[in-house]
């Protein structure tokens, strides 16, 4: 008996932390909200895929716990899941029907409750949410079944359908202006979410992709790389250029508004590199990291501002002493707190980088820095007549910037002092016994990084022509931290893929934007949880969370190899 | 002669705590010293003070005729002292090669990395097997290999060893004192600081012995090994 008991708990326990994580989202308002727009039109909701997603979500992992190796139990325990997961759902319908609930929770409207019944009415409504849930239940199970391949072909495809549901305003503009593709894009896109067949057509077209790359892509992998080596390089070359050429063309593609995202996701990746050497490099866990955004941008504004009246510097001529501020007041932070480690680092930053806040925001000293008011009038930057004023201009000030700042950053990994921050992030103390000059690492690492940060702020001070206390809260500092655990520690590209991730998508998907601190802290466990080694994640970190697993222990020494690393440096 | 390490009249503190009282040491070149005593005596601290992540309150540390009390941590490891840490703490993430070439950090000529790097590789064999491995998936002996290993790659005058044998199986033990003979016998000089009172005493030409921060014995190996004293308290023997 105690079996078939045990059979059971796992879906049951599962289905416990879905139903508490869909009723919750549901109070919350998230499944309200995003009810404004259809993923597929007049068929699926947001709203409603938003709830499903859990229910599928929570199932698939009912289905991957169950320890025991048979399949049926499995497909028991995920259908268990969806069940209890439903019962919840309908719980609390039932319940908000009853009991007027909106005096706790302002989000349990009627409203809701239409929309979970599906507007069927409370009793069939219930009756449908139950045994949709169910269905999940049963039908995640059975994919959970299904060989590898099909099921990551069937898994991708639809996600590739509910993910375009979702950044819909943002690729039906931007393909509406290429001929061609703007009469495929018409058919996919309505006027809100992809209509029925686009979304079919869509998801067959990606799992026949799929498919293909499966069977053939690793001929082609090796068909490359059996090209010599001359070849080769061409094609690089090629790829890079079309990378770069992009890049180049992206602001004129996209418009203002993406692009005024871009250049907001643009300024996180910079400030992203720079604490990337601070934290990912060094290990030193900063966060008054806003503090030398703030000083970076408040010396671009004192410089340059006719407001304040000191000095009429141009924003080139302001740059680099802004940068230079920067690396000094890093320096500055650095002394007292070189021995500390961890927590108390991380406590003794965050107090520096309030103290920052509360200078500029200080009615002492107003006449200097403008109190609350803030800063404004910088002018913008300018090369010969070309301005850069909009967006789309302002674009290019800060890919300059990013393209300048991740050299730099490859090019210290690869150096003597790169070598020094690892060994010091992995062992305080036996870097020391290596030689390594603590004080000098530690400072260089504080300098490099509120140097970057600088220039990231003194950018932002043009882009926006005025700089205000209030942009430079610790929020900041840990959207950054956050950018950097999600796309990888240490890694230059998972920096900007937390970046976008992060901070552009919420930009993008109005709805979230109520929830970006929710959904922050659910990606981070989830992260944790799933990929704790982040999205994109160097070298070093996949090696130490995947320990043992032959494929990583057996890889190479990597390219920039330690001995030649030697030559540079002091 | 002048001993290649002399150090005279030595009391360190912990804050208010009086941990090395008095001590006085030297070790000439070439020779293995050994420092025994029990869990809190000071053997560890005497080595962080002569490393110089600890400064005496009184006292020199002569070496070669410098004294390194006025020097950094890092600069006492260019001048040839170099520590095995206590516990291996080699570089769990970092490959074996990795781990070896961090250790050659205070040494910028490229050739002599890669001379120290195959002399480590030909005193270990079994770390060149491994060298793509990552160091947290070695075994302890193999960690203790590669901390030696670490050490060697910086051209150490005087090799500090931090409790070579802790953790460790007796048989990987008697590896790592093969190990120790080795290097004695290509001419590094060697100051080795051991529970194992047996073990050390075997392959070390001159003993101290360390209780509660004070120097009580100082003999030949030989002589301390026949010590009444020394025979009871840390070779466990009546």
């Amino acid at each position: 008996m105690s079996i078939t008991h045990s059979l059971w708990k796992t879906g049951l326990k599962t289905g416990l932390i879905g139903g508490v994580v869909s009723v919750l989202l549901a109070l919350i308002g998230m499944v309200e909200g995003f009810s404004q727009r259809d993923i597929i039109n007049e068929v699926i909701s947001m709203g409603h895929t938003l709830l499903l997603l859990v229910v599928v979500f929570i199932t698939y992992l009912s289905a991957k716990r169950t320890t025991s190796r048979t399949k049926v139990l499995a497909l028991v325990n995920s259908l268990v899941t969806g069940i209890v997961t439903g019962i919840f759902l309908v719980l609390l319908v039932i319940l908000g029907n009853v009991v007027n609930l909106r005096s706790i929770f302002v989000n349990a409207s009627p409203v809701l409750y239409n929309i979970m019944t599906f507007g069927q009415g409370l009793m069939n409504g219930s009756l449908l949410l139950l045994v949709v849930a169910a269905l999940i239940g049963l039908l995640t199970g059975l994919v959970y079944l299904l060989p590898n391949l099909l099921r990551r072909v069937l898994v991708t495809s639809l996600s590739s359908v509910v993910l375009a549901g979702v950044v819909q305003d943002l690729l039906r503009p931007t393909l509406a202006a290429w001929g061609p593709i703007a009469v495929v894009s018409e058919w996919i896109f309505t006027a809100n979410g992809l209509s029925l067949p686009g979304a079919i057509v869509l998801a067959v077209v990606i799992a026949i992709i799929l498919l293909f790359w499966s069977f053939k892509g690793k001929a082609i992998q090796t068909g490359v790389k059996n090209l010599p080596s001359g070849q080769q390089r061409v094609l690089r070359y090629i790829g890079f250029s079309i990378l770069i050429l992009v890049f180049l063309i992206l602001p004129q593609v996209l418009g203002l508004f993406l692009s005024e995202v871009l250049t907001i996701v643009g300024l996180y990746v910079l400030l992203g590199l720079g604490l990337n050497i601070v934290v990912g490099y060094a290990g030193l866990l900063d966060l008054g990291y806003v503090a030398f955004f703030a000083i970076g941008a408040y010396t671009a504004a004192i410089l340059t501002s006719p407001e304040l009246g000191f000095f009429h510097f141009s924003f080139w001529s302001a740059l680099p002493i802004a940068i230079i501020m920067g690396i000094i007041s890093g320096v500055i932070l650095g002394i007292p707190v070189l021995k500390m480690r961890g927590d108390y680092l991380a406590i003794a930053t965050l107090g520096f980088g309030e103290i920052i806040r509360i200078l500029v925001l200080s009615d002492f000293l107003r006449p200097w820095l403008g109190g609350a008011q803030g800063v404004g009038k910088i002018p913008k930057a300018s090369i010969g007549s070309f301005e850069f004023a909009r967006p789309q201009e302002i674009y290019y000030l800060i890919l300059a910037g990013c393209l300048l700042v991740i050299f730099i950053s490859l090019r210290l990994r690869d150096s003597r002092l790169g070598r020094a921050w690892m060994a010091m992030r992995e062992d305080e103390d036996v870097a020391q016994a290596m030689g390594i000059n603590l004080v000098a690492t530690k400072l260089l690492a504080f300098a490099t990084g509120a140097g970057f940060s600088a220039l990231s702020g003194a950018i932002f001070a043009s882009k926006l022509s005025s700089v205000y206390p209030h942009s430079f809260n610790v929020m900041i500092s840990i959207n950054i931290i956050c950018l950097i655990i999600v796309g990888g520690m240490g890694s230059i590209p998972g920096v900007i893929v937390g970046s976008v991730a992060l901070v552009g998508l919420p930009e993008l998907l109005r709805e979230f934007a109520e929830y970006r601190l929710l959904v922050y802290g659910a990606a981070l466990v989830v992260m944790m949880l799933l990929k704790p080694e982040g999205l994109w994640p160097a070298e070093i970190r996949r090696r130490e969370l995947h320990e043992g697993e032959p494929k990583t222990t057996e890889q190479v020494l990597p390219p920039e190899g330690g001995l030649s690393s030697n030559e540079e440096g002091a | 002669m002048m001993a290649m390490l002399e150090i005279q009249h030595v009391h360190t503190y912990y804050g208010n705590i009086h941990a090395l009282k008095d001590i006085s040491l030297n070790i000439d070149k070439g020779e293995i010293v050994t420092l025994i005593g029990a869990n809190g005596a000071g053997k560890s601290t005497t080595l962080k003070t002569i490393s110089g992540l600890l400064r005496p309150r009184h006292g020199t540390i002569q070496f070669e005729g410098e004294d390194l009390t006025r020097y950094l941590p890092h600069e006492i490891v260019a001048k040839g002292v170099v520590q095995v840490p206590e516990g291996r703490r080699v570089f769990g993430r970092l490959t074996v090669t990795e781990n070896l070439e961090m250790g050659a950090f205070a040494i910028t000529d490229r050739q002599v990395i890669s001379k120290n790097l195959e002399r480590v590789f030909a005193l270990f064999p079994r770390l060149k097997e491994r060298r793509h491995q990552v160091a947290g998936t070695l075994s302890g002996g193999e960690q203790q290999m590669l901390a030696t290993g670490r050490a060697l790659m910086a051209n150490p005058r005087v090799l500090l060893m931090d409790e070579p044998s802790m953790g460790l199986a007796p048989v990987l033990v008697d590896n790592i004192f093969d190990t120790i003979r080795q290097l004695h016998a290509d001419g590094t000089t060697i100051l080795l600081v051991e529970q194992n009172a047996r073990i050390a005493l075997q392959v070390a030409s001159r003993g101290y012995v360390l209780q509660s921060g004070v120097i009580l014995l100082n003999d030949t190996a030989e002589n301390l090994r026949m010590n009444e004293m020394v025979r009871k308290a840390y070779l466990g023997e009546s």
